[in-house]
Order: structure tokens, then sequence, then C-alpha cells
């Protein structure tokens, strides 16, 4: 049995980025952050593509967790940083578990097309909803960590340490959740159904359980941009969003808990240059980098750091 | 002997075609039970009523004295009843190995063991063993050891037919039923197959069902045949009483050549 490398790969990049953090310039800061947030909701999607399952509507998770935390702010005046995000997956994970009694019945195209239908009503009601800002949403309260709130050159430093912290742990437990005997069911149900039920185990219950844990991290995820970026608005639940979380999934592949991180980091530098280099065809070089990965990297970047099993 | 099975008046039917009609059956512990009967003669269907996959329209089904007809087929498969398919059930992305440590989970999350917060290797319940080292027991087993690394879906038949029932060997079943488990076989391993089958699920004490249409396979292995033709069960008894009744030898082991002698009755009349 090879011994398990993962804890301490994640544990090695924690310590990189809370050491390089205070040297890095502001922007990459930022970029790195909001890289963390894409890879929680990225992190849960590769839960459900472990299934089999792609969800074309994990956006509305992500702004679920992002306007919880910003009317929580906005009404209550919470601003605390850790509780508007675990505000924010607790609000994605009970919207989840109600709504997981209908989508853990389907498969395939039917799943992935009834999520993103629910998806886009949460985008038609915030659109529609004037006290929440329409379609130009709001801004979120500058937060505090533990009550404390740093000075400007510090804020998005300790966003950083914040964010890198949440997303260590969630990596940490959705890895040893996979190794579980309900997580690792997941290839299972994807290979075939029938041998699961006749082994004992509901594929549903699984299913169900995945897409909740899937929910809680997309929720974490849009906490952690809404008081990131300090501004929240129904994009985030459109389809496109959507869309880029599937990207990113691709782009990084399944094979680790790690990759999606690496994913949603290398899509935000590539973006970020692309519209440097290029602002009316940015798309175009997402485009063509993801085409290079589909088809010398079928199963995504993650590939390179793995050497190919034998068949 | 206590019946450890009693299916009691099973009706099944599908629009206009009856596929049990009034099936009474006993099944003693500890015995192999041979099912015989051309296709569409309603061994499946009884097969896939005991396991859940279908529910009778009438009748009921006792398991040990417990009532199990209602019951979704996970829920039999925990309680000791298990199956193998006619068309081998495999996790074909997996290896042999990976697909026997997913049925050991199972197992083991059934029994509330390997959770989230467990730490080490538990053993498995039932097998006093971790997971990795029952896996490749059952393996050894079934001989299929030079697979364990290979992919199931490429993979022979025969071997994907062992694995099939290997798999069903993790939930040490009390009640084994065995759907064609040589079907696709060559005849010449048809017996050392179903030879290892026999050998390695008795050793673990399971009652065993299998349908079979090789007359010689049933006879050398069953203990018991329960010949079935148009939804009933037409004759029950010994190898020796059945392979020899009028009835079975009429419907059963000559029925094609007996159709073809009603044909030719018709067009000489």
């Amino acid at each position: 049995m090879t011994s398990d490398r993962t804890p301490r790969i994640l544990g090695a990049i924690l310590v990189v980025l809370l050491a390089a953090g205070p040297f890095v310039p502001q922007w990459a800061i930022f970029l790195i952050t909001i890289a963390l947030a894409k890879g929680l909701v990225v992190l849960g999607l590769l839960i459900l593509l472990r299934c089999g399952l792609v969800s074309f509507g994990q956006a509305l998770y992500y702004c679920i967790g992002a306007y919880t935390a910003g009317m929580l702010g906005r009404l209550f005046e919470v601003d605390g940083v850790l509780t508007l995000m675990l505000a924010g997956m607790v609000v994605a994970a009970v919207t989840a578990y109600v709504l997981g009694f209908l989508l853990a019945r389907y498969r395939g195209i039917f799943f992935g097309l009834l999520s993103l239908a629910v998806s886009m009503i949460l985008y038609g009601l915030l659109v529609k909803s004037e006290t929440l800002g329409s379609s130009d949403g709001f801004n979120v309260l500058p937060s505090t960590l533990f009550g404390i709130r740093p000075a400007d050159e510090w804020v998005r430093y300790a966003v950083l340490v914040v964010a890198s912290v949440v997303a260590f742990v969630a990596a940490l437990l959705v890895h040893r959740y996979l190794k579980t005997p309900l997580g690792s069911l997941a290839p299972a149900i994807k290979d075939n159904e029938i041998r699961v039920e006749y082994m004992g185990a509901s594929a549903r219950y699984a299913i169900h359980v995945n897409y909740v844990i899937a929910a809680a991290l997309a929720g974490l995820g849009g906490g952690l941009a809404a008081t990131t970026v300090g501004h929240i608005d129904p994009e985030m639940a459109y389809w496109t969003t959507s869309g880029e979380f599937i990207f990113i999934t691709i782009l990084a592949g399944t094979g680790s808990v790690i990759a999606p991180f690496l994913g949603a980091l290398i899509f935000g530098i590539i973006q970020t240059v692309a519209f440097d280099i290029s602002p009316n065809t940015w798309q175009m070089v997402l485009g063509g980098a993801l085409l290079a990965v589909i088809v010398f990297l079928p199963t995504g970047l993650w590939s390179l750091f793995r050497r190919r099993r034998a068949t | 002997m206590a019946a450890i099975l009693d299916a009691k008046g099973l009706n099944k039917s599908f629009g206009a075609v009856t596929a049990a009609s009034d099936i009474n059956a006993a099944i003693e512990q500890d015995s192999v039970v041979g099912l015989i009967g051309t296709n569409g003669a309603g061994k499946t269907t009884f097969i896939n009523m005991i396991t859940g996959y279908l529910k009778p329209d009438r009748g009921r089904i006792h398991y040990e004295g417990r009532d199990i007809t209602d019951l979704a087929p996970r829920d039999i498969t925990r309680i000791g009843i298990c199956r193998s398919f006619q068309i081998p059930q495999l996790y074909s992305s997996l290896t042999a190995y990976e697909n026997m440590l997913m049925g050991l989970g199972v197992v083991m999350r059934n029994a509330g063991v390997g959770g989230f917060f467990s730490r080490g290797r538990p053993n498995v319940p039932g097998h006093g063993r971790p997971a990795e080292e029952v896996a490749d027991a059952i393996l050894e087993r079934f001989g299929l050891v030079e697979y364990r690394d290979k992919n199931a879906q490429v993979l022979p038949g025969g071997v994907r037919k062992l694995l099939d029932i290997a798999l069903t060997m993790a939930a040490k079943p009390k009640i084994l039923l065995l759907d064609e488990p040589t079907s696709g076989v060559s005849a010449e391993e048809k017996f050392v197959i179903m030879e290892m089958i026999m050998k390695a699920v008795r050793a673990e004490g399971a009652t065993v069902l299998f349908v079979e249409h090789d007359m010689e396979v049933v006879s050398r292995f069953a203990q018991r045949v329960l010949a079935f033709y148009d939804g009933r069960i037409i004759a029950d008894g010994s190898p020796d009483t059945v392979l020899s009744d009028r009835e079975v030898k009429r419907f059963v082991v000559g029925g094609e050549l007996h159709r073809l002698d009603e044909k030719q009755g018709a067009a000489n009349a």
C-alpha cells in the first residue's frame, strides 16, 4: 500500500501560502483568494463528478452562500468573516438537503439540466427583487476577523489566511470522506447502480449526501467570495458562473482534492493574462486552453502529477 | 431441516404474460437447489421476486421466519440474500481487486464500521480481517489472483462471471442465488468453474439456488431440482426423480425437440 501523501502536500501548500502572503503583491493575493473560493465550489463538483453527475447549476449554492453573507451584514450587521462563511455554508447545505430529495432521483443530462433550472430560478428572483439591488446587487460590509479589523494594507492578507485555512480544512475533510465506505462508493455509483443496490447500499442516499456536501462547499466558497470582493450580484447564480465551475473541474481533473484549487488558480491566471493581452477576445484564449487540456490531458491537469495507472 | 426461505403462492404477470403462477417452494437451510426450465419459464422471475427486484402480484416470501416480500433489494441483501447476474454486473472501470473492496466497503458501512472518525484499518464484520486482506483472500478462493489488477471491462467472460459471484461473497450471504453461473462458458470449462464456485461458496456455508440449462451440471451439483414451465413449478425433488419425470422430459429437457414434433405433427395432419 502506498502511503497517503495528500495531507502532507496540503499542509506544505498552506505553509507556503501563509509564509509567502506578505511578500506577494495585493492583486496576486486577491487572485489566490478568489481561486481558493472557486476551488471550494469545484471541490464539491469533484465529488459529484466522481459519481458520474455533472451539476450545471452549482452557482446556485455559490450565490446562496454569497447572499447569505451579504444579507447577514446588511440586516444584522454581522461582520465576522468566519461566521459569514459558515452561515453561507449552512444555508446552502439546508437548501441542498431539501432539493436533494428531488435531484438525487435523476442522473445524466436530467440531473444537469434540473440543477441548471433551479439555479436560474434563483437568478430570476434576485434580478427582480429591488430590495436586494436587483441586477446591480449590493456591497458587502467590510468584514472582521475575531472582532478585529486589520489595517488596510493587511486586509487582503488576513482574508487570504482565513481562506487558506478554510480551504485546507475543507480539502482535508473531503479527502478523508472520499476514503470512507460511503465516500468511496462514488465510482461504483458511476459504473453500476444495480450492483450498488445488490451489495446492500442505496445509491440515491449516497448521491443525496454528496449533493449536500457539494452544496455546503459551494456555499462556503460563495461566502468567501462575497467577503473578498465586497460586492455581490445575481450574476453569481447565472449559468455562465456554473459553466465556469465546470470549466475548472474539467481543466483540473478529479484525481485529487488538491486539483480543484490548482485548476482554479490556473484558470484565474489564464483569465487575467488573457484579459490583459486581448480584452475583447479573452474568452477565446480560455477556450483554447480548455481544448488543449481536453486533447492532451483528457483526465485534467492533475494527470501531470500522477503516473498513469497500468491496466 | 428447517426451511430458511419459504415462498407461498407467488403470482406475477406482465400484461397478458404470466411469469409466475402459484409458485410454492420451501428451501431448506444448507441445501443446493437447481432451477431448470426453458427460456421464459419463470426461473429468473422467481429469483427477481426473492431478491426484491420484482414485487409479486400475490403471495408472500418469508426468510428465516420474516416476511421480506416488500423489502427493497438492498435491504434483502443486507439480511443475507445475495445474487449474481446472468450478465455480470461489475464496476467496469475498476480493477477486480477494487471491485472487491467496493463490496466490502458497503458491508462495513452497513455495520457502521470504518466511518469518518475511525482510525487504522478496521476489520470487515463477519470476516474478522481488514478489507484489503479479505479482498485478496476471496479473489484467491475464486482463482482470480492473476486478474487482481486488471480492469473488469477487459476481463474474459468466464472470469467476469466468477468475479460477479466473488463480489456476492463480500456480504457473507446465507442464501446465494446464481443466475446461470456457467452461461457463456465453454462446455469443458463448465464443470471446472462450477466446481470452484461450489467449493468457494459452500465453504461459507451458504444455501445455494442456481439457474442452469446444462442438465449434466444440474444432476452433478444440485441436491434438489425445481423444474419451471410456463410460470409454474411442474416438478420438485431429487435430480434423478425430476430429470426422469415425464412432464419435465417433455417440456424442459426435450423442450425444443418436443415443439419440433408438434409442428411436424400439425403439418402432417
